[in-house]
Order: structure tokens, then C-alpha cells, then sequence
């Protein structure tokens, strides 16, 4: 067992239903300061869940959440962001309609004039210019609204959102799956270079585990609601992931047959 | 210079229905050559005014992916309150603030039923509808009353036309103010536009459509107190689903669409101009009024099919 006080987040014995449907049963997880953790799992087991739960967007129905080593009751997205907490949605969470620079701060808008809650648009475009830059995300201009950019552009700007956010958790379901191989290095390269840093820890699932084996300090692997598997990167492979998918898929088969 | 300006036609949802106001425009006053005088503009804006006033918070319910039917109903409730609480003593100004909160407590109302029941508005709406209006004929005997007030009074309360229209242009220029450059109006288009995602972002989605409904409901009071000052009755039956429809006709036409996260206020306002000038100018060269509901039907079918398919066009980046 790793000593406790360097977990930033853990999750103890966390479940989730949703009327007849639970997805989660029985999570226990734990992710240490500036560690990245990989999170594996079928279509369907529960990942996205998982992480609508650390980020407070659903209440576990059971099970308790710890994050800076005390224990946590998120009450709502916010609250999650007001600790530290940012996730970048499977869904992006984008709003086509609106412009590059309204998206990176939507619901953190900086504002003038207090309570009339002007927009500062100048600052707005100018540090969404500077995020997207630094990032390397190449887009014709933070004018254009999202219907105007591809799959990859638009998952590249969730990242940066949530990368700029001065999140110290950050929570990403498949960054790189609308993207091109450029793309993806682009965003991998952004979470070694967090990771070099060490100041943010972050959860990201993936499906490319050559990618998960460039960034990741651990694996875990979900199934049946449970995390089942719980190993340091350099003491697994790709040929053990591989493996044990194998053996998922010849399992899911099997269920299906009986 | 001409693409430049065919350019910003196309990217500017407003810039369409301000052309063609600018046609008819030209139209009556060739066939007319009263049509530009400073009579029939007030004649116009008797048209236009109250409609436009209605349709600027129409538009704020459509953008965020609602739809309010009952707007027509409380524009002819809401003189009605300020009407009793200025019987039973209440000074004027405060009856009119009296009769604007009983209007927003409809919209509260809608918003509540529409988001916690999780009732399409449509449904809610239509049932406040036929509630207000049974609840308004049965509080006024089904009788119209006078309004209490000095002219002076009546007249910027919209007796005056100039001051009707007045009212109608800066209303829309501050809702179209907090439409593009408030937290309000952002996360008006961002819940009309993505709910599931603006959720996921943390905005209040709820909150955000229940006080769209409450600022309708209450411009719609507004609005019925214009038009009951200009008229110098207030009518159980005036308004009702006639003026609704051409509200959300002024909506449509002036490039708000049904669909949500898309909208403009200015633009509504121009589309209850261009009903204005239509009715005036059919009415001017003696043209019936039910010619000019086939007119309107036809204007509503061609824009709705530019707007739809410029915004196909938007979107692959074309224009
Ligand atoms: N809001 C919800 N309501 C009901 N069922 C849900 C909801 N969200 C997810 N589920 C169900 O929970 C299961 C896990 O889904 P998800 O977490 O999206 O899996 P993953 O991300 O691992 O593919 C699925 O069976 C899905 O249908
Ligand atoms: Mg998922």
C-alpha cells in the first residue's frame, strides 16, 4: 500500500447505479501527487462515470471520495473546479455556437462591472490566444466558432481548457480519440510536460496503449465496476494489456453466448 | 465594395430582414407616395411596437431552446393587475411595477414547471395559456376598463407613437446588449446551443431558462401596457395568440432559430417592423387583411429556409 498522504485523490469503495443499471460497484483508486494514472476498460464499463464522479458532475451513491487528504461531499461541477478539479468530457462539452475564446472560458468567464457580469472579451481572446499558442493547437483564428473546426481541433481546445485551468487533477476520457497522429502527440506532449513538472496530477483513458505506456506512472483496468488491475507502467507491457483485453473480449463473448 | 457588403449580408443574421424592410419601404412609398410621412410612421409603429417588445424576449426563451406560448396571454393580464392595484389604491407607477410582477411570477412559473417537472415548454406554456387567459376573463367580468392617468403619462407610456417605438428600440438594444456581451446572454446561447455539454461545464441550465422565461413574461406585461396606454382601454380579449404568433413570427423572420443557441434580438425587432410595414402598406393600398396573412405565411416559409440553409452554409465555413 502506498503511503496515503501522497494520494491527492482516492475513492473508497465507490458505486454508482442509475435506477436498475451500476456501472460502478466497488471502485477503489488512488492517484498520487503529480502522478498520471492510465484507465483502461471496456465500452461500457463504466470509465466516463468514473470520472463524472471525481469531477462532481454525478453523486456516487455510495462510497467516499478523499481529495487533499480530507474527505470531500462534491456538490457540483463548480465545487469540483473550486478545489482543483477539471475534466475534459468524452463529449467536449463545447457549444458549436459559440466562438474558440467563449468555449476555453465557458462558465469562468472573467468579467467587468461585478454583478452585470460583463464579458472581458479582450482578455478572454488574448489569454485563449496565448493557451492555444503555447499548447501548439493550430486553428485559422479564436474568432471562429466550433461548427468551423474539425474533430481534432475541437478536442485539442477541451484539453487546453482544462490544461489552463490551474487544475491540480485533471480528469481527460479519451483526449485523443477524434485526432490524427500529430494531434495526439501534441496532446501527449503536453501531459509529459506536466508531468515533468509534477505540480498536477492527472487521470486520462485511452484506448492506444502505446500512448498510455509514453505518459502514464500506473495503469489500472476497470471491469464489473471494479478496478481489477493496478500496476506500475514499467512493471507491465503492452503485451500484458493486450492480454488481458484478449481475454476480455473472449470473456464479453461468453457471456453473451450463455 | 458590393461583395464586401454581399458578405456581410450573409454573415450578419439581421442584415437580410433589414434589406428587405428597406425594399418595402421603397415599394409603398412608389406605390402609395404617403407611405414615408410622419403620420403613417406612427401609424406603423402602432404595428410594430408592442410586437417587437414582445418578440425581443421571445427571442431570449427560443435562444436558450424553449418556446413560450403564453406571452400573448400575459400581456392581457398584466394591465388587468395594475389595473385592480391602482383601484384598491396603489399609486400608478407602483401599479405598473405590481402589474410587471405578476407577469414575471408567470414566468417563474413556467420556468419551474418546464425545468423541475421537466415538461416540454411547449406543453406548459400552451397550458398557461388558456390558465391566464381564463383567469384574466374571469378577474375582469370579460369587460374592458380604462386605464388611470394623466395624458401627459399615457403618452410616454406609448400613447405617443414616437414613444412607443422608442420603448421597443431600447429595449431590444439592451436585451441584444446582454444577449452578446453579458455571462446571461453567453450562457443563453451555450444552454440553447449544447445543454448536456453546458451542464457539463457547471452552468446553472436550470436557472439560466427560468429567468429567460421571467424576463419574457414580464416584457410581455410590458408590452400590454404599452399597448393599453396607446389604445386608452384594457381589453380582456386584446392580444392573445394573434399577437404571440406574430411575435414569434417577428423571431423567426429576423433570423432566430426554433432549434436553440442561435438568435438575435435586433433582429426580431426588424421582423416586427417588416410585419408592421406589410400590414401598413397593404392596408395604405387598400389590400385585405387576409391577402396579408397569405403574404405572412409565405414570408415565414422562405425565410425560415434561407436561415436554415445560410446556416448550413455557415458552418462548412463558406461564408
Ligand atoms: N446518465 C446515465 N443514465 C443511465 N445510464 C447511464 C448513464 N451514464 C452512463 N450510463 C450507463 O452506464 C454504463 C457505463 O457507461 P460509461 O461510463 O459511459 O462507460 P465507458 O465510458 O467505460 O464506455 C453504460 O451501460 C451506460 O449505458
Ligand atoms: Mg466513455
Amino acid at each position: 500500500m502506498a503511503n496515503k498522504d501522497n494520494d491527492l485523490v482516492r475513492l473508497e469503495n465507490v458505486a454508482k447505479r442509475f435506477g436498475p443499471v451500476q456501472p460502478l460497484k466497488n471502485v477503489n483508486l488512488r492517484v498520487g501527487r503529480g502522478e498520471v494514472l492510465g484507465l483502461l476498460g471496456n465500452n461500457g464499463a463504466g470509465k466516463s462515470t468514473l470520472m463524472k464522479i471525481l469531477c462532481g458532475y454525478h453523486p456516487a451513491s455510495e462510497g467516499k471520495m478523499f481529495f487533499d487528504g480530507e474527505e470531500v461531499n462534491l456538490r457540483s461541477v463548480t465545487h469540483a473546479r473550486q478545489l482543483g478539479i477539471d475534466c475534459v468530457y468524452q463529449d467536449l462539452a463545447l457549444v458549436s455556437e459559440l466562438n474558440v475564446y467563449h468555449n476555453m472560458f465557458l462558465q469562468r468567464e472573467p468579467v467587468r462591472g461585478g454583478f452585470l457580469g460583463i464579458l472581458d472579451n479582450k482578455r478572454m481572446k488574448a489569454d485563449a490566444q496565448r493557451h492555444l499558442d503555447d499548447m501548439g493547437v493550430n486553428i485559422p483564428s479564436v474568432d471562429v466558432e466550433i461548427a468551423k473546426l474539425s474533430g481534432g481541433q475541437r478536442q485539442a481546445i477541451a484539453v487546453a481548457r482544462s490544461v489552463y485551468s490551474d487544475a491540480r487533477l485533471l480528469l481527460l476520457d479519451e483526449p485523443t480519440a477524434a485526432m490524427g497522429a500529430k494531434e495526439g502527440a501534441m496532446i501527449l506532449d503536453v501531459i509529459n510536460r506536466l508531468r515533468a513538472k509534477g505540480e498536477v496530477s492527472v487521470i486520462i483513458i485511452a484506448h492506444n496503449y502505446a500512448q498510455i505506456f509514453d505518459v502514464c506512472d500506473r495503469i489500472n483496468l476497470l471491469r464489473d465496476g471494479e478496478i481489477v488491475f493496478d500496476k506500475r507502467a514499467e512493471d507491465t507491457s503492452v503485451q500484458e494489456l493486450t492480454d488481458i483485453v484478449v481475454h476480455e473480449y473472449r470473456h464479453a463473448a461468453e457471456t453473451l453466448n450463455e | 465594395m458590393l461583395s464586401r457588403i454581399g458578405g456581410i449580408a450573409l454573415r450578419r443574421r439581421e442584415a437580410s430582414i433589414f434589406v428587405a424592410g428597406c425594399l418595402l419601404v421603397l415599394y409603398f412609398q412608389f406605390t402609395t407616395s404617403v407611405f414615408v410621412s410622419y403620420d403613417n410612421i406612427g401609424t406603423l409603429t402602432q404595428y410594430a411596437g408592442a410586437t417587437a417588445v414582445l418578440a425581443a424576449g421571445e427571442v431570449m426563451v427560443l435562444i436558450c431552446g424553449e418556446l413560450d406560448l403564453s406571452i400573448g396571454m400575459v400581456y392581457a393580464l398584466s394591465p388587468f393587475l395594475m389595473y385592480f392595484a391602482q383601484q384598491a389604491g396603489v399609486p400608478l407607477v407602483f401599479a405598473i411595477i405590481l402589474g410587471l410582477m405578476g407577469a414575471a411570477l408567470v414566468g417563474l412559473i413556467n420556468g419551474l414547471i418546464t425545468t423541475l417537472l421537466k415538461l416540454p415548454s411547449f406543453v406548459t406554456t400552451l397550458g398557461t395559456l388558456f390558465l391566464i387567459n381564463g383567469f384574466t376573463l374571469v378577474i375582469s367580468g370579460g369587460f374592458p376598463v380604462q386605464p388611470e392617468s394623466s395624458q401627459a403619462f399615457a403618452n410616454v407610456m406609448g400613447g405617443n407613437a414616437y414613444f412607443l417605438i422608442g420603448w421597443a428600440i431600447v429595449i431590444a438594444l439592451i436585451l441584444q446588449y446582454v444577449l452578446t456581451q453579458t455571462r446571461w446572454g453567453l450562457h443563453t446561447i451555450a444552454v440553447g446551443g449544447n445543454l448536456d455539454g453546458s451542464t457539463e461545464a457547471g452552468i446553472k441550465v436550470k436557472s439560466i431558462k427560468i429567468r429567460n422565461f421571467m424576463l419574457c413574461s414580464t416584457l410581455a406585461g410590458f408590452a400590454g401596457m404599452l399597448d393599453c396606454f396607446r389604445i386608452g382601454s384594457i381589453d380582456p380579449l386584446a392580444g392573445g395568440n394573434e399577437i404571440m404568433f406574430m411575435a414569434i413570427a417577428s423571431a423567426v423572420i429576423g433570423g432566430t432559430l426554433l432549434t436553440g443557441g442561435v438568435g438575435t434580438i435586433i433582429g426580431a425587432l426588424f421582423g416586427a417592423i417588416v410585419l408592421g410595414i406589410l400590414k401598413d402598406g397593404f392596408t395604405l393600398s387598400g389590400v385585405s387583411a387576409y391577402t396579408f396573412d397569405m403574404i405572412l405565411g409565405g414570408a415565414i416559409i422562405v425565410t425560415m429556409t434561407i436561415n436554415v440553409h445560410l446556416n448550413r452554409l455557415r458552418e462548412r465555413g463558406r461564408v
